[in-house]
């Protein structure tokens, strides 16, 4: 099965590389943007029946930095994903 | 006294080479180095140090592969026992990726690589590492990384400082810590982790720009306490 983690830093944290994007954003032109944070994704390929539990561990454990970041899992759906 | 130091190597280590060639010159026995696949250290160490570099090319998060590697067990239970560490750069990012520190290190909050000599203030002394030093003792000591930017929450910094586990401060913040923070010591004080290179700081220089010998003292300061000891 194929599971997609999203990392992020956690609300509060300062994201130097998101302040950096949005100030070149309005500098581009683009106007109304409020706030930019920039994220890790993680596309896993796992075996069927990998338990939620044994994925929260991978990412508690190695994937996210629990200090500074949070994270989402989300299993894919072959059926409906695009290719 | 024969003192046994061992350094650490993982794939791209770049500043493993200069700490074992600072240990010896300081301590005048050859440090023992020691490949990040192994499982075990050598018996009988009285210092562990994790070089500077790019372990493993800084993939996922600086120091977080090289947290997990098998030496990093080995490392963790010699801290446990009191062997002192000292991690320095990347040294000091696996040290909070592996938990024997606190906090993490993040992208240099002006987002760009900082290479210069940084000032440096001593803290605390109460560490093997920092007892020789003055208190607000300055340094010059050469700073070279992308992600230095030392972060922890308010309490995790109140308790810091309040237990006197920050062992220096910048003078000149070149990356963003909060509170100026440069180098942490674990509840014990026998981890020390540090963004400066002090083993870059071992001998004089031809001219003052080019950095100094700031950083010997570091290490004659923990070869002292193991003499004391």
């Amino acid at each position: 099965m194929k599971i997609r983690i999203l990392v992020r830093l956690k609300p509060g944290v300062l994201d130097p590389q998101g302040r950096a994007v949005h100030h070149s954003l309005d500098s581009m032109g683009f106007e109304g943007v409020e706030d930019v944070r920039i994220g890790r994704m993680i596309e896993m390929d796992a075996a069927d029946g990998t338990s939620d539990e044994t994925i929260t561990a991978m990412c508690e454990q190695l994937l996210a930095n629990m200090v500074i970041e949070d994270f989402a899992i989300e299993k894919v759906d072959a059926q409906t994903e695009p290719a | 006294m024969a003192f046994r130091a061992a350094v650490i190597t993982f794939p791209g280590s770049n500043c493993d080479r200069d700490m074992a060639v600072a240990l010896e010159a300081l301590s005048g026995e050859p440090a023992i180095r020691v490949w990040h696949g192994d499982a075990d250290l050598p018996d009988g160490l009285d210092f562990i140090a994790l070089p500077g570099g790019f372990s493993y090319g800084d993939y996922l998060r600086s120091g977080a592969m090289a947290a997990k590697s098998p030496i990093l067990r080995a490392v963790v239970a010699a801290a446990g026992r009191g062997v002192p560490v000292l991690g320095v750069c990347n040294g000091f990012q696996v040290l909070t990726e592996s938990g024997l520190l606190p906090g993490a290190l993040m992208r240099n909050a002006a987002q760009n690589f900082v290479c210069k000599t940084s000032e440096l203030e001593v803290t605390s002394t109460a560490s093997p590492f920092t007892r020789g030093f003055e208190a607000g003792q300055r340094l010059r000591i050469p700073v070279a990384h992308h992600d230095g930017n030392y972060f922890a929450d308010d309490a995790t910094l109140d308790a810091l400082e309040g237990d006197g586990r920050i062992a220096f401060r910048y003078l000149d913040n070149p990356n963003g810590s909060r509170r100026d923070i440069a180098g942490v010591l674990s509840e014990n004080g026998r981890v020390l982790g540090m963004m400066p290179h002090p083993e870059r700081a071992i001998a004089p220089a031809a001219h003052p720009s080019m950095g100094g010998d700031d950083g010997r003292k570091l290490f004659e300061n923990v070869i002292e306490s193991l003499v004391a000891a």
